[in-house]
């Protein structure tokens, strides 16, 4: 029996959030028909580049979804557009980010339609009774799990960067099928809009997408000039962990940990930071772990790949300084 | 007004958390207490009820606090009512066991179903996450299971008693929001906002000797199979103990590190 999976895209306006081509990817390791869902304000989906993107990493079709009478941002809103696709479309399978609103959009799917959830993925596979099994770490990254889901519907959270994307053999832009145009439900008109102001774009990659991620915590003393200046050079994003965050030292937005943002980058820096419980829950899954602290005892030398007991503001401004060198050094030969 | 605030007994997370061999969590160890983050929910509960002294000769204020959990939770709604919620329900059945985080908001549902028939429930308040399996699936399903109005992660809640509604402000991954919804709602809070009272003194004694309400699964009218291991979409089939990882490196800084770094860096592929 052929399995469809869909892949709900995260995108703003016409541009697709980098999630979705991981996402695409590891939908086309579990099935060979892949479609993405694209929920928008009109039913017009996504213009020609993004479906030559969503093709090129193996969407064979898109959906465009316009839930009417409601907020498209809205959990309620989301997920009737999704149950509406599902009418449509049979899938036994959706895999969709992990941001918080991605997993509220997760439970209440799978509340309605009898599925099962897994938040925060790094692998899924299918198992030999077809059922599809999801690892992930948990207890801030001291023990992992599989899970298989059992619903009729299995709905995965996954993060970021847990699959490399890796675009097919021979590309072809998604063909976009008949829209899916659904009146919102009761529960997604309740909620009203008063206000929305969208955060202001940065010029650095997003905390929970980047590959780099440069944190500093209480041993920063506020200093985070030196940390942005290496996480630019990495092309990574900042973040900090809460005690920073409560000083003021940087916005809450950029809190890492269990309550803040999570995150799984390729590369994590923690400078200045102790690596307590709190925080690991939120960088749990990171790959490779870098920690430059004065304190010998830190926690975070429990964990990290690479750990230098030393003062920060020494070592850092100089690994800046030093890949700069090499990055000069490789542009000029 | 009346207030649910839903809570959780997990084990500390400073505490050595381990895995049972069927997979579920290793609960009622001495070091389990209240989820830190539903401290403050209730807190969030406790303030939407002070904002709003009732007016004479109305009924007083009721702040719920619900937990769903073995015999040992108790302790999570006693650290409630020492707080200063009015009324402690334990939802305690062995057929309980196991819930994964749908099968808990069908409980809670349940439950929070239950006492809106007895007296209606205007506002449910929950965290934002429990610090044991930190999914934060709770609030959106146990909205879905009531179908309420979900407003959640919230660092702002103000209720309009005269016009029976709710605002919040909450911060999403890319906006800034104030949503308004009509009561009865599902509300979850941050941990940015409501940081929660020291209980007195005089209501950590209260709180021991105050009654809890114990509801089983066939006084909520559930049926078992919906609940519990069998009524759960998911099956844990495996946990282990990560290895700690391979080939770490640990260097005090002589003046050499930061150089020694970028070659560690450069050879990852980041340099």
């Amino acid at each position: 029996m052929s399995t469809t999976v869909l892949v709900l895209v995260d995108h703003e306006g016409a541009r697709v959030h980098p999630t979705a081509t991981e996402l695409l990817t590891l939908a086309r390791s579990l099935a060979d028909d892949v479609r993405a869902v694209w929920i928008d304000e009109g039913p017009t989906g996504p213009d020609a580049a993004a479906r030559e993107l969503l093709g090129r990493f193996g969407a064979s079709g898109v959906v465009p979804v316009q839930v009417t009478g409601a907020d498209p941002h809205l959990t309620a809103t989301v997920v009737d557009g999704l149950r509406a696709v599902l009418g449509a479309v049979p899938a036994s399978l959706l895999l969709l980010g992990s941001t918080f609103e991605d997993r509220e959009v997760a439970a209440r799917l799978a509340v309605l339609t009898g599925g099962g959830v897994v938040t925060g993925a790094t692998t899924v596979v299918r198992d030999g009774d077809g059922r599809f099994v999801a690892g992930k770490e948990v207890l801030a990254g001291s023990w992992s799990s599989r899970c298989a889901i059992t619903g009729d519907l299995a709905v995965v959270t996954v993060k970021p960067h847990s699959t490399q994307a890796v675009p097919v053999d021979a590309p072809v832009a998604a063909v976009a099928a008949e829209p899916v145009v659904v009146e919102a439900s009761a529960a997604a008109r309740a909620v009203t809009v008063v206000e929305r102001a969208p955060r202001p774009a940065s010029d650095r990659p997003s905390l929970a997408d980047a590959e780099v991620v440069v944190v500093g915590g209480r041993g920063t003393n506020g200093d985070f000039a030196p940390l942005e200046e290496l996480a630019d050079v990495l092309g990574g994003a900042v973040g900090a962990t809460r005690v920073a965050t409560d000083e003021g030292w940087i916005g809450h937005e950029a809190q890492v940990g269990q309550t803040g943002v999570t995150i799984s980058p390729r590369l994590y820096v923690g400078a200045g930071v102790s690596g307590a419980v709190h925080h690991r829950g939120g960088m749990d899954a990171a790959v490779t772990v870098v920690a430059v602290n004065e304190d010998p005892d830190a926690p975070i030398f429990e964990f990290a790949d690479y750990g230098i007991v030393g003062d920060l503001t020494e070592v850092v401004p100089a690994l800046t300084q030093e890949l700069r060198r090499r990055r000069e050094a490789r542009a000029g030969s | 007004m009346r207030v649910v605030v839903c809570v959780k007994h997990v084990p500390d997370i400073q505490s050595e958390r381990r895995f049972r061999a069927d997979g579920l969590l290793e609960r009622g160890g001495d070091d389990d207490t209240l989820n830190e983050l539903d401290e403050d929910a209730l807190e969030a509960g406790l303030r939407l009820v002070e904002a709003h002294p009732p007016a004479e000769g109305d009924d007083p204020h009721d702040v719920v606090v619900l937990t769903v959990g073995p015999a040992a939770a108790v302790d999570a709604l006693r650290r409630g009512l020492a707080m200063g919620a009015t009324t402690a329900v334990h939802v305690l059945d062995a057929g309980v066991e196991g819930s994964d985080a749908l099968a808990t908001a069908r409980v809670l549902g349940a439950a929070v179903a239950a006492l809106h028939a007895e007296s209606p429930v205007d506002v449910v308040v929950a965290g934002m996450a429990g610090l044991d399996g930190l999914t934060s699936l709770v609030p959106a399903a146990l909205a879905a299971v009531l179908d309420w109005p979900q407003l959640t992660l919230a660092d702002r809640i103000d209720v309009d008693p005269a016009a029976r509604t709710v605002e919040v402000r909450r911060e999403t991954s890319t906006a800034v929001e104030t949503l308004t919804a009509p009561l009865p709602v599902v509300v979850s809070v941050t941990d940015q906002a409501f940081r929660a009272r020291f209980p007195a003194f005089t209501g950590i004694l209260a709180a021991r000797k105050a009654p809890v309400r114990v509801l089983d699964l066939a006084a909520l009218g559930l049926d078992p199979a919906t609940v519990g291991l069998q009524g759960s979409t998911t099956r844990v089939l495996e946990t282990s103990e990560r290895p700690e990882r391979p080939d770490r490196v640990l260097v005090t800084d002589d003046g050499s590190a930061a150089l020694a770094l970028a070659d560690y860096l450069a050879q990852k592929g980041f340099a």
